[in-house]
C-alpha cells in the first residue's frame, strides 16, 4: 500500500517569546515558554484517501498541514508526502501538491480573479492555454463565472474563498491540503466546496485530500478517516462510524438549562463519564451535553441542576457524534 | 502519481516552470500596477515638483554666473571671468559658453538623477520589503509551497518592477526634457544602454538581497527603508554629479565612497558621462571612466545576485526553523 502521507513522531515545538506588556504603569517582561505545537504524531494516509483532521483551535491541525506542505520543518520525526522526505527532498513534494486555507487574503487587489489565479498556476509550470481553461471550467462549476473579470478586492469573503479554492484545483494536484476550507461561508458556499472536494477525490484515482475543520457534520460527511487531535496529539484514528461505535455503550444526554455557572458538582458525579457545556448569554441558557455510562445519573443531574433554582428547558437523549467522541477522550467541547 | 513525477523533473520541465514563474509574477507589476491612473500623479507628476526645486536652485546660480559676466564696468569691461575680468570679447562668450553648458549640465543630472530616484525607491519599497509584505497578504506561503525555484519569485518581482518603473522613469525623464529644455548628446547609444541594464540589474539584485534579509527582521524593515531614502539620494549623488563629493576635502570622499556600494551611484556618473560627454563640468566630477564602472556594475550585478540566492536559501530555512514564514497565521 502506497501512501500519500507518512508521520513518524512528528513533533513541532515553537520556541518561547518574550512579550513586554505594561503593567500597573510599569514595563514588565513576560516570558512565553515553548509550544508543543505536535507531539509524537504518527499518521499513515492512503493514496486516495479523503482524510479528515478533526480537534478544536490551536489543537496542532495547521502546524502539520504546513510541515506536510513544506512550509515549516518538524523539530523531532520524520514526515513524508508521496514517498518523500519533507525536509530533505521537498521539490518533488511541491511538484504534486497544493494547499488551501480558510480566510485567506491571498492574491491581488488589482487583478481580476481569473488573473490571480492563473499567476499561481504559473508558479506550478502550468501552461496559460491549460490553466485559462481550467480556470474556466472551474469557475462555472463553483459558481464565480460572473465575477470572473471582477478585481479581487471587489469579491465578497465567500467568492474570494471560492477563488482561493480554484486556486488549489488549478494545478491539479495529488494531494490537496484543505485547512478549514468553509470557515465563515454561507451554507451554500460551504455546500458548493464540500460537494466538489468530495467527487474531485472519488471520481478520480490517485487524489488525495487532507482536510483539517472543526465542524463536526463536515467531517462526518466528507471524511473516510478521520483523526482527532488535540494538544499536538493524535487521540483516536478511525472512520467516522467507527470513531462513534466507540462510545455507543454510553449514553449521550443533551439538556438546555437556565445559565449555569457551578458545574463542579458534575466532573465528579458517578456514572458521569464526561461533559461539556456552551453558554449562549443572548438567551441565558446553558446547553450541557453529557456522556454518560448509562442513564442511572439523569434523574441526580436533573436534580443538581433544579436544587440551584434553574429550570430545564429541554432533555434529549441522543445517537453519538464525532463531537461526542471528542469530549469523551478530552472532557471538553470545541467551543 | 510516480509516473507523472518522473515526467515532470526533467531540466527542460524545470526551466520551463521558472520561465512562466517569473512571467506569472511580474504580471500584477506590469498590469496591475498601471490600472489605476493615479500613478501618473503620484509617480510622474509628484516627482516632477522634487527635481524642480532643484533645477530652479541650479538655473538660478547659473544665472548669477551669466550676470556677472555679462555685466560690463570700467575695471571689466568684457565682464568677470570666474575671479578675473575677461580678456577681451572671444573670453567672454566661451566663459557665458561654458556657464551654460554647465548649469545644462548640472539640470541634465538632476533630471537623469529624478528618473534613477524612481528605481530606487522601487527597489526598496517594492522589492527589499516585498517579501515582508507578501507575509502579511498571506501570498509568501503560497509562493514558498511552489515548485518554482526562489529566484524566479524574486526575478518576477524585478522583472515586474524594472519594466513598470522605466514607463515611470522615461515619463519623469520626457516631462524633464519638456519643462526644462535640457539637451542630451549621446554618442554611444550601445553602452549607454549596457549601463542602463548593468545599473538596473546590480540595483535589483541588491533588492533581492535586502528581499531575504527583509524577511526575518519584519516591521524594522520598514524603518530600515525609510533611513535609505535621502541618506542614499545624497551620498549617490542622485541630484548632483557625485564626482563634487570628491573635491570637498576630509567628509566628501568618504561619503561618495560609502555611497558608490549603491549601484546607482556609479550607475548614473556614467550615464551623465554619456549623455553629456565626459568633458562635461570640466571632466572634474566624474569618478571613473565609463568603461571602469561598467566593470564595476557588472561585477556588483553578479555579486549581488549570487549573495540574494545563498542568502534567501539561508533565510529560508531558517524561517522554516522558527516558524516566521507563516506566522501571520500561527
Amino acid at each position: 500500500m502506497s501512501y500519500a502521507v507518512e508521520t513518524r513522531d512528528l513533533t513541532r515545538i515553537f520556541a518561547g517569546k518574550k512579550k513586554r506588556r505594561r503593567k500597573a504603569e510599569e514595563e514588565v517582561d513576560e516570558s512565553v515558554g515553548p509550544v508543543t505545537a505536535l507531539d509524537n504524531v504518527s499518521l499513515k494516509i492512503e493514496e486516495g484517501e479523503l482524510f479528515g483532521m478533526l480537534g478544536p483551535n490551536g489543537a496542532g491541525k495547521t502546524t502539520l498541514i504546513k510541515i506536510l506542505a513544506t512550509l515549516l520543518l518538524p523539530t523531532s520525526g520524520q514526515a513524508l508526502v508521496a514517498g518523500h522526505d519533507v525536509t530533505k527532498d521537498p521539490f518533488p513534494i511541491r511538484q504534486v501538491i497544493n494547499m488551501v486555507s480558510g480566510g485567506e487574503t491571498s492574491g491581488y487587489g488589482l487583478l481580476t480573479a481569473r488573473e490571480n489565479i492563473w499567476m499561481f498556476s504559473q508558479f506550478y509550470g502550468v501552461p496559460s492555454k491549460v490553466s485559462k481553461g481550467r480556470i474556466d471550467e472551474l469557475m462555472h462549476i463553483f459558481g464565480l463565472w460572473d465575477k470572473r473579470n471582477a478585481k479581487v478586492r471587489m469579491l465578497s469573503t465567500g467568492q474570494r474563498q471560492k477563488m482561493n479554492m480554484i486556486r488549489g484545483f488549478v494545478t491539479d494536484p495529488d494531494i490537496l491540503f484543505l485547512d478549514e476550507p468553509t470557515l465563515g461561508l454561507d451554507v451554500n458556499a460551504a455546500r458548493v466546496i464540500r460537494e466538489y472536494v468530495t467527487n474531485w477525490v472519488r471520481g478520480q484515482k490517485g487524489k488525495t485530500v487532507l482536510l483539517t475543520t472543526h465542524y463536526m457534520a463536515e467531517a462526518d460527511q466528507m471524511c473516510d478517516r478521520i483523526a482527532i487531535i488535540d494538544k499536538g496529539k493524535i487521540l483516536a484514528c478511525d472512520t467516522p462510524e467507527n470513531l462513534k461505535r466507540m462510545i455507543r455503550t454510553e449514553t449521550t444526554f443533551r439538556l438546555e438549562v437556565d445559565a449555569i455557572r457551578d458545574l463542579t458538582t458534575f466532573s465528579t458525579m458517578q456514572g458521569v463519564k464526561n461533559f461539556s457545556h456552551k453558554d449562549d448569554i443572548a438567551k441565558n441558557r446553558s446547553f450541557l451535553t453529557f456522556i454518560l455510562e448509562d442513564e442511572g445519573p439523569v434523574a441526580e443531574i436533573l436534580s443538581t441542576i433544579t436544587l440551584q433554582g434553574k429550570k430545564v428547558h429541554s432533555l434529549q437523549k441522543s445517537e453519538p457524534t464525532l463531537e461526542d467522541v471528542f469530549i469523551s477522550m478530552v472532557g471538553r467541547g470545541f467551543e | 502519481m510516480s509516473e507523472a513525477k518522473a515526467r515532470r523533473s526533467d531540466l527542460r520541465y524545470r526551466i520551463g516552470l521558472n520561465l512562466r514563474a517569473v512571467k506569472g509574477r511580474s504580471y500584477p507589476r506590469i498590469v496591475g500596477a498601471n490600472r489605476e491612473p493615479s500613478w501618473i500623479f503620484f509617480e510622474a507628476f509628484l516627482p516632477l515638483l522634487g527635481i524642480a526645486a532643484y533645477v530652479f536652485v541650479y538655473q538660478f546660480f547659473g544665472g548669477q554666473a551669466l550676470a556677472a559676466i555679462t555685466t560690463k564696468t570700467t575695471a571689466a569691461p568684457w565682464g568677470m571671468c570666474g575671479h578675473d575680468p575677461c580678456a577681451n570679447a572671444a573670453a567672454q562668450a566661451a566663459a557665458a559658453a561654458a556657464v551654460g553648458a554647465n548649469t545644462n549640465a548640472l539640470v541634465a543630472s538632476v533630471v537623469l538623477g529624478g528618473t534613477m530616484v524612481a528605481f530606487w525607491l522601487n527597489v526598496l519599497w517594492s522589492m527589499a520589503s516585498q517579501l515582508y509584505w507578501e507575509k502579511e497578504i498571506g501570498n509568501l506561503q503560497l509562493y514558498m509551497m511552489a515548485p518554482m525555484n526562489r529566484m524566479a519569485l524574486l526575478g518576477g518581482m524585478a522583472v515586474g518592477g524594472m519594466v513598470m518603473t522605466s514607463m515611470r522613469a522615461i515619463s519623469t525623464l520626457v516631462a524633464g526634457v519638456l519643462v526644462f529644455g535640457v539637451i542630451f548628446q549621446v554618442a554611444s547609444p550601445l553602452m549607454l544602454l549596457a549601463v542602463f541594464f548593468a545599473t538596473l540589474i546590480a540595483l535589483y539584485g541588491l533588492g533581492m538581497m535586502f528581499a531575504s534579509l527583509y524577511l526575518l527582521w519584519g516591521r524594522e524593515a520598514w524603518n530600515l527603508s525609510a533611513l535609505m531614502e535621502e541618506p542614499i539620494f545624497f551620498s549617490s549623488g542622485f541630484y548632483f554629479p557625485l564626482g563634487g563629493l570628491l573635491r570637498i576635502p576630509g567628509w566628501g570622499p568618504a561619503i561618495a565612497i560609502a555611497g558608490s556600494f549603491i549601484p546607482a551611484s556609479l550607475g548614473l556618473d556614467a550615464l551623465r558621462q554619456l549623455t553629456l560627454g565626459s568633458t562635461a563640468f570640466g571632466s572634474n566630477f566624474w569618478i571613473f571612466d565609463v568603461t571602469t564602472e561598467l566593470e564595476i556594475l557588472v561585477g556588483m550585478a553578479v555579486l549581488f545576485l549570487i549573495l540574494a540566492r545563498y542568502c534567501l536559501a539561508y533565510l529560508e530555512t531558517l524561517a522554516k526553523r522558527e516558524g516566521k514564514l507563516t506566522s501571520r497565521h500561527q
